[in-house]
This record gives C-alpha cells, sequence and structure tokens, in this order.
C-alpha cells in the first residue's frame, strides 16, 4: 500500500505538488519510488530554468531503469533539491520529504487539471 | 516457392504464416515497394568455384597489393606492432569475443576493458573512460552529440580546420542529421585561433569546440586559453588525440579538457588497408551520465571479491530509449584488447621512446627534405613530433606518384597543396635517405 498524502495535488504521471503560495513544490509519489526500485540518480533543472506543465523537467533513473519527470505546472524553477544529488535514495526514504524542484506558477489555474489524493488514489489502483 | 538449402521452412510452414498474418503470398508482403524495385528473374551469378579455386582467386588479388614503406600519418600511423599483441588477442576466448550483453558472466572480457578504461584515463589524465568506440571521427561525432546533450538550449559546435579532413567529414554527417549547427575555427598559421574561438563563444549559442591535440599539418597545438573562453559560457572543450602522443604531449587534462577523443590505431593496431580501428573517450566526471557507450566498473561481490560489471547502464539506449544521447550499445572490444596489450607492453616510457624515435626521424627527414631546395617550409616555427608538411616548388601530384613507384608511401598531397609526411619508429635512416634520394634525383 503506498503513502498518499491527503491535500497535495497529483500527476496521472505520477508526480505530486504542494502549493506554498505562487510556489509549487514538486516531488515523485511514494508510489513511484515504488515502481522504480533503488534510485541511483536524480536528473534535475538549474534554477532559472522554465518548465511547461506536461513536459520533461528531468528523470529519475534507477539502476536498471529510467524515467522522466514530467512537469505538473507552468513556470520557473525558483529552488532544486541539492541534497539529492549526493542522496538519491531519499527519494525511495521518503518521496513526499524529499521534494525535487520548486516553480514559480505562471498559471494556478494548470493546478485543476490535477488529480486529488482520493482521485489519484484510485488512478494506482490502491 | 522456390526451394532453397538454407530455409528450414516447409511449403505448408510458409502457408501457415501466411494464413496467420493474413496474406495470400510471399509476393504479397513486398506489396509496399514499388513495382519497379523489385527484382524479378535470376541474379545474374558467376557459378559457384571450389575451395581450391577461391584460394587461388584471392592469392592473385594479394599479389597485386603494393607493399610500400610507409612514410605518411594523417590519421592512421605505421608504429610497430609487437608479436605478443596477436599472440594474446588470436587466443579463441578473446578472438571470438563481442561487446558483453550477458556481461557479468564474462569477467574475462570486463577485465580486460577495466584495463583498457585505465590505461586511456591515464594517458589523457580524465577521470572516466567508454569500453571503446567504432573509430576516431565517429568518437569526435558522439563528442559533438555530447556537447549538445550537456549544455542545454545551446545548439553549436565548433570544428576547428586543422582537425583531419575525415573527422571533420564525419563530424559534418552526424551534425546533419541531429540538427547540430556546426561553425568552423580557422587555422591560417598551422594552429587552431585562440581569438576566432573567443570571437565565436561571444555569441553565447555554442555548446562546445573541437580542436587537434596534434593536428592535420603534424603541428602540436597550443591550447592555453581555450578552456577558459569556452567554460566562461559554460561551454565545453573536447580534444581529438592520437593517443600514442600523449606520452609526451600535453595531456586533456592539462588543458582542462572536458572531454577527450580520437583514433587509438595508433597504440598498436597495425593499418591493414583502413581497419578494423578502434576510438577513444574519456570525459571529466561531472558528465558522465551523458557519456555514450558502455563503462565497465568494478565492485566486489557478496563474498567480497574483486569482479567488473557494466556500471552506468541507465544512461543506454536499451533503457532510455529515445532520450539516450547516443545509439551505440556495443564497444570495438577486440581492437580495445590490442590497445590493452600494447600498452601493458610498452608502459610510459615505452610509449615515450616510440614518439622520440619518431620525432628523430621526423626532424631529420624534414631537413634533409628542405636541404634539397625543392621545399618551402609552411610552418617553420611551429613544433611538430611525427609529421609535418612542405609546400613543393613545383608539380605536387607527380612527387608522391614517383615515390610510389620506387616502392614509398609518402609525400601526400593535401587539400592545401602541401605535401605531408610522416616517419615513425619503424622507418630507418636508410630507408629515410632513399626517399630524400629519389626526391633530389627530382
Amino acid at each position: 500500500m503506498s503513502k498518499i498524502l491527503a491535500g497535495l495535488k497529483y500527476s496521472e504521471s505520477h508526480e505530486w505538488v504542494k502549493v506554498e503560495g505562487n510556489v509549487a513544490v514538486v516531488g515523485v509519489s511514494d508510489f513511484a519510488q515504488k515502481e522504480m526500485g533503488d534510485i541511483t540518480y536524480v536528473d534535475m533543472p538549474e534554477v532559472d530554468d522554465e518548465v511547461t506543465a506536461g513536459e520533461e523537467f528531468g528523470a529519475l533513473e534507477s539502476v536498471k531503469a529510467s524515467s522522466d519527470l514530467i512537469s505538473p505546472v507552468s513556470g520557473t524553477v525558483v529552488a532544486v533539491n541539492e541534497e539529492l544529488e549526493d542522496a538519491p535514495e531519499k527519494v525511495n526514504e521518503d518521496a513526499f520529504e524529499n521534494w525535487i524542484i520548486k516553480v514559480e506558477m505562471s498559471d494556478p489555474s494548470e493546478l485543476d487539471k490535477l488529480l486529488d489524493a482520493e482521485a489519484y488514489k484510485a488512478l494506482i489502483g490502491e | 516457392m522456390a526451394q532453397c538449402a538454407y530455409f528450414p521452412h516447409t511449403d505448408a510452414d510458409v502457408q501457415a504464416m501466411l494464413d496467420k498474418v493474413g496474406v495470400k503470398s510471399l509476393d504479397d508482403l513486398y506489396g509496399d515497394v514499388p513495382k519497379e524495385f523489385l527484382k524479378r528473374g535470376a541474379y545474374a551469378l558467376p557459378d559457384a568455384l571450389s575451395e581450391q579455386e577461391i584460394r587461388d582467386y584471392f592469392h592473385e588479388l594479394e599479389q597485386m597489393n603494393a607493399s610500400l614503406k610507409v612514410f605518411v600519418g594523417a590519421g592512421a600511423y605505421d608504429h610497430y606492432t609487437p608479436a605478443v599483441i596477436p599472440y594474446i588477442t588470436q587466443r579463441s576466448e578473446f578472438l571470438t569475443a563481442y561487446t558483453p550483453y550477458q556481461c557479468e558472466i564474462s569477467q574475462g572480457t570486463l577485465r580486460y576493458i577495466f584495463e583498457y578504461q585505465s590505461m586511456l584515463c591515464a594517458l589523457t589524465g580524465l577521470d572516466i573512460c567508454n569500453a571503446s568506440m567504432y573509430d576516431g571521427p565517429t568518437a569526435a561525432a558522439e563528442a559533438m552529440k555530447m556537447a549538445i546533450a550537456c549544455t542545454k538550449k545551446k545548439t553549436r559546435v565548433l570544428l576547428s580546420r586543422a582537425l583531419l579532413p575525415h573527422v571533420i567529414k564525419v563530424v559534418e554527417t552526424y551534425a546533419k542529421f541531429h540538427g547540430v549547427e556546426l561553425g568552423y575555427l580557422p587555422a591560417g598559421d598551422g594552429q587552431t585561433s585562440l581569438e576566432a574561438l573567443q570571437a565565436e563563444v561571444r555569441k553565447g549559442d555554442v555548446a562546445g569546440a573541437i580542436v587537434p591535440s596534434v593536428n592535420r599539418y603534424g603541428i602540436v597545438e597550443d591550447h592555453a586559453g581555450f578552456a577558459d573562453a569556452l567554460h566562461a559560457q559554460k561551454a565545453l572543450l573536447v580534444e581529438y588525440c592520437d593517443p600514442s602522443t600523449l606520452a609526451v604531449v600535453r595531456t586533456p587534462a592539462e588543458w582542462d579538457a572536458d572531454i577527450a577523443v580520437g583514433e587509438a590505431q595508433s597504440l598498436g593496431l597495425p593499418l591493414c588497408y583502413g581497419g578494423p580501428y578502434v576510438g577513444f573517450m574519456t570525459v571529466k566526471k561531472d558528465y558522465m551520465r551523458k557519456m555514450p557507450g558502455r563503462i565497465v566498473g568494478q565492485t566486489v561481490d557478496k563474498e567480497g571479491r574483486r569482479v567488473f560489471v557494466l556500471t552506468l547502464q541507465a544512461r543506454e539506449q536499451h533503457i532510455k530509449r529515445e532520450k539516450a544521447t547516443s545509439n551505440i550499445c556495443s564497444n570495438e572490444s577486440l581492437m580495445a584488447l590490442w590497445v590493452t596489450v600494447y600498452l601493458s607492453l610498452m608502459g610510459p616510457e615505452g610509449l615515450k621512446e616510440v614518439n622520440r624515435i619518431s620525432a628523430d626521424g621526423a626532424h631529420y627527414l624534414k631537413a634533409q627534405l628542405l636541404a634539397t631546395g625543392q621545399f618551402e617550409d609552411v610552418f617553420p616555427d611551429k613544433p611538430f613530433l611525427k609529421e609535418f608538411v612542405l609546400k613543393p616548388k613545383k608539380f605536387p601530384g607527380l612527387l608522391q606518384k614517383k615515390l610510389e613507384e620506387a616502392g614509398f608511401f609518402a609525400a601526400l598531397d593535401t587539400e592545401e597543396g602541401y605535401v605531408s609526411f610522416c616517419v615513425t619508429e619503424k622507418r630507418t635512416k636508410e630507408e629515410t635517405d632513399q626517399l630524400v634520394k629519389i626526391v633530389k634525383e627530382g
């Protein structure tokens, strides 16, 4: 049973979003980290990079798999979780505590297209 | 349908398969091919030959090969291949080897690739080496793609005009089909221009520059300031090297290069009518996740024994699919083994000696040729090792032909109207004097 936090928004590609004012904190779901197995590398954008909803902004690599990270919102990257550069396994330890990027949103209405916790739970069938 | 000894399927098998895919005949499978491109009727092939006839035929062809004394380099060098190399590499365990797919069971193969990687890292001074590339020019093309992948949103790669002509052509081909824009750095005085590099980099769209360590004129280039200019705009410095010369010239690491590539034929591989050769690539650790090809790493098994594995596979095409920066999922394994045995045998001192003897021979030949009065020195103040160019005062095309008739491959015509010479440790003073004598006779 994967952990799903109430109050967050989720994408169908298994990213979560926590809204803090106009900033979206983005990570991957507990379900996603379990599916990937031991994560060995998180490929992240740089601060000031632009991201677009529905488009790739980085990738997760495990020992023998690689999976794109898809941005749930559009905007400008204002922070990346540098801890993950040397300790990518933190995503396995707690996928919600260990966010990946923070995005200053250019169009917060995009949040409405994302799933709530109940809908995401239904999506992953748990 | 026509039966063939090599097809195992019966007519009933074929019919069952046709029924399954829902077509009437084998011809229907080619329905999408325009009629005019379909071959009808028999092939005009000669009759089959017996084994002895085949041997005789190829022996006749072999007799037509001319065995010339090689005084030309241009990217492929006639260095000596010690007999121990073919002896070891032709052991059946090695000779049948291909890049390891069932990798961890192939510990012997992984081990020599690991040693190969370690030796190339030592030669170039960079952190990480892959399991080898197809050849030097394609390694340069991969470096171009890697520079684009490492520097987000930059679209242009600069090539030095002093790179070998065939390297430029292969990189141009890859660039065309990967949508990479190329810029060119002039080398009018025999050395890639730093001023031109600085001017191009200032435009802001440059992902990297590929420059030769020892260039097409044989000149040892000075790359002071190159890395600074490129790194200031987050662009990469790629050094194209003849790895044999890295024993005596400044290494890519000493120039603060990010990637080193080149043709490793000069490390013990015979010329052999053009191949197989082997390319190499080493990179700074920062860029290891964008590196093409396979990488062998060292670890310990569950009993604590030293073992070897393929590592960082998540970059490779079979996992990353169309997002992979390269489609190379192989290596040039047997040729990498030749390099490994050669370097093990020569050691750092042996490789220095190869360079010293070659350079002594080349400097002697150049002095003798200039003394004939038939040439102008093109780049008199530039340092060179085993290779150099001269400008003939008359009829360059005739000289190469004349020397060929006398048993020498020398005085290669270049695009610029120069003639190019190279001397390796295999060439004797007697051979050199004989060549000069023929030139003198004019």
